[in-house]
């Protein structure tokens, strides 16, 4: 009995520390040194899995009866600007996917030429950075088969991938979605600019006319409503510095995790 | 008279005290993860209609949010704690509630940046911990159940339902139950956890197909990891709750300085 008001003044003592602790936790989030040094884990985890992963280990493909009814769509669901209704009104018929930056032939390509080009469908796997997963199937082009129409100078190591969404409909400043791939996951079999999903158009919700499919990396690596690939050095200048929508918002740009 | 025992040596402690502190980020990292969509699933993928077990907000007929915890079939109200909870004062939708992630708001990149971060110091301090605990015997010696423990098992279960624990030179050895435990959570629940949380990065099932197979898809795997967080919350409630029970400043004391003052030939 004696040591009751010791215990409960140790009790308090352990529950004061650690929710100290934890508001100290909550502080450290908001510094961007700190965030800095955290997202250090998943540039880690980016050398490490390259390393274990590879340029050409395919990522599993599923069958018919694994595709799921209805294809989860996430983030923007219909960009809804006058030019993108435009387009949908015309079926898609004047969209055009420019490739440039450092290439030595840059091209500019309908959704005619791309669906022109040498096919590949795959039933995948769709992780989404929210925990969840949906089962699909793609048709698309290879990229690898883009980028090498374009011939890419050999100082190239990222494609940029420009969107027709807006992030920020409704306010001042446009900001578009974008995203960036280095050119090994660009390069790899799998990865496509897709056109269909499950066999028909690709529906608005899912990214028409055009989506990339990077099957080992999360959902929001897969930019949508693609209108235009950059092939740079280093991304450090471009919007916020750090290789997409998303990652300028503190995602990390290694998507494989 | 009293004697003045080694009980825990300096590379236990150190990782005993670094594996708590990172455990709790992890957790509390990994709930701040799970709150972005609140919902497990069996298999490959998400069959979003039917979760196994999820945490929703739902609106009352009195226009008040009420939390719904739902497992399998089976539907709880749990306003408050989980599915809705309040913030600031306000009530909303949250699986977990704030207190219990990190951060307390709602971000799941910085949820995503510790649990990143500190899971390699996880995977670290456990290797180097099995690594020493090996190469020193204190695994043979210490951890691992021989024939005899096992043997007393029964005796040592009804000792532990009376609350008698050992005293004098026998509380200098960890007892059967202590053993299975610390063996269960070291060699399995760690592992496993780990694994399964590697089997939800779509790079490592390519690298690693295998991976899918052993746990039967990405979405079990990612059921599975939640399980063994679940797993260690529960084999924290009791390590604390019988530290307390036998002694908690001895305890805390053998585990901090590594000694313990134990009664010479009195073993009652």
């Amino acid at each position: 009995m004696a040591d009751t008001p010791r215990r409960a003044f140790l009790t308090r003592l352990a529950a004061g520390a650690g929710a100290a602790v934890l508001a100290g936790c909550d502080k450290i989030t908001q510094s961007r040194r700190a965030s800095d040094v955290l997202q250090r884990g998943a540039g880690l985890a980016y050398r490490v899995q390259r390393l274990l992963a590879g340029p050409n280990a395919l990522a599993t493909e599923y069958s018919k009866a694994d595709i799921a009814p209805v294809f989860r769509a996430n983030g923007t669901v219909d960009p809804g600007s006058d030019s993108y209704n435009a387009h949908v009104a015309t079926g898609f018929r004047d969209w055009r996917i420019t490739v440039g930056g450092l290439v030595d032939h840059p091209l500019s390509l309908s959704l005619a030429d791309i669906r022109a080009m040498p096919a590949r469908t795959q039933i995948t796997r769709h992780d989404c950075v929210e925990g969840w997963s949906c089962i699909g199937q793609w048709t698309g082009v290879p990229l690898r088969q883009i980028i090498a129409r374009a011939r890419p100078l050999s100082t190239a190591r990222y494609v940029i991938f420009h969107c027709a969404d807006d992030m920020n409909r409704g306010g001042d400043a446009r900001q578009f979605y974008y995203e960036s791939l280095d050119l090994t996951e660009a390069l790899h079999p799998q990865t496509l600019l897709a056109y269909d999903l499950n066999g028909k158009p690709l529906p608005v919700a899912n990214g028409a006319p055009i989506r990339l499919r990077a099957e080992r990396q999360l959902g929001y690596k897969m930019a949508k409503y693609v209108t235009g690939m950059e092939l740079v050095a280093d991304f450090e200048k471009i919007r916020g510095g750090k290789g997409g929508y998303w990652e300028d918002l503190g995602y990390s740009w290694w998507g494989g995790i | 008279m009293m004697r003045i025992a080694y009980r825990h040596t300096l590379w236990v402690r150190l990782s005993h005290w670094v594996n708590a502190g990172v455990l709790l980020i992890m957790l509390m990292s990994g709930l701040q993860i799970f709150n972005a969509h609140p919902a497990l699933y069996w298999g490959k993928t998400s069959h979003f209609e039917t979760p196994i077990f999820s945490l929703t907000a739902i609106l009352a007929p009195d226009g008040t949010m009420r939390g719904i915890t739902q497992i399998g079939a089976v539907r709880f109200d749990t306003t408050g704690l989980f599915g809705a909870s309040q913030t600031f004062g306000q009530i909303g939708p949250r699986g977990f509630p704030a207190w219990a992630t990190l951060p307390s708001w709602r971000s799941l990149a910085s949820g995503r940046q510790w649990h990143f971060f500190f899971a390699w110091l996880f995977v670290a301090n456990g290797l180097l911990f099995i690594a020493y605990a090996v190469i020193s015997r204190h695994f043979q010696r210490d951890l691992l159940p021989r024939q005899s423990d096992l043997r007393h098992l029964g005796k040592d279960i009804a000792d532990h339902l009376r609350l008698r624990f050992a005293k004098g030179a026998a509380a200098l050895h960890y007892n059967v139950l202590q053993k299975l435990s610390y063996f269960t959570v070291i060699f399995l629940l760690g592992p496993l956890i780990v694994l399964t949380g590697l089997t939800m990065s779509p790079t490592l099932n390519a690298a690693f197909p295998i991976l899918l197979t052993i746990f039967g898809g990405r979405q079990t795997a990612r059921t599975i990891h939640f399980l063994c967080a679940f797993g260690f919350v529960l084999f924290f409630i009791v390590h604390i709750v019988m530290t307390i029970l036998s002694g908690p400043l001895k305890n805390l004391r053998a585990i901090i300085t590594g000694r313990m003052a134990i009664k010479e030939a009195d073993n009652g």
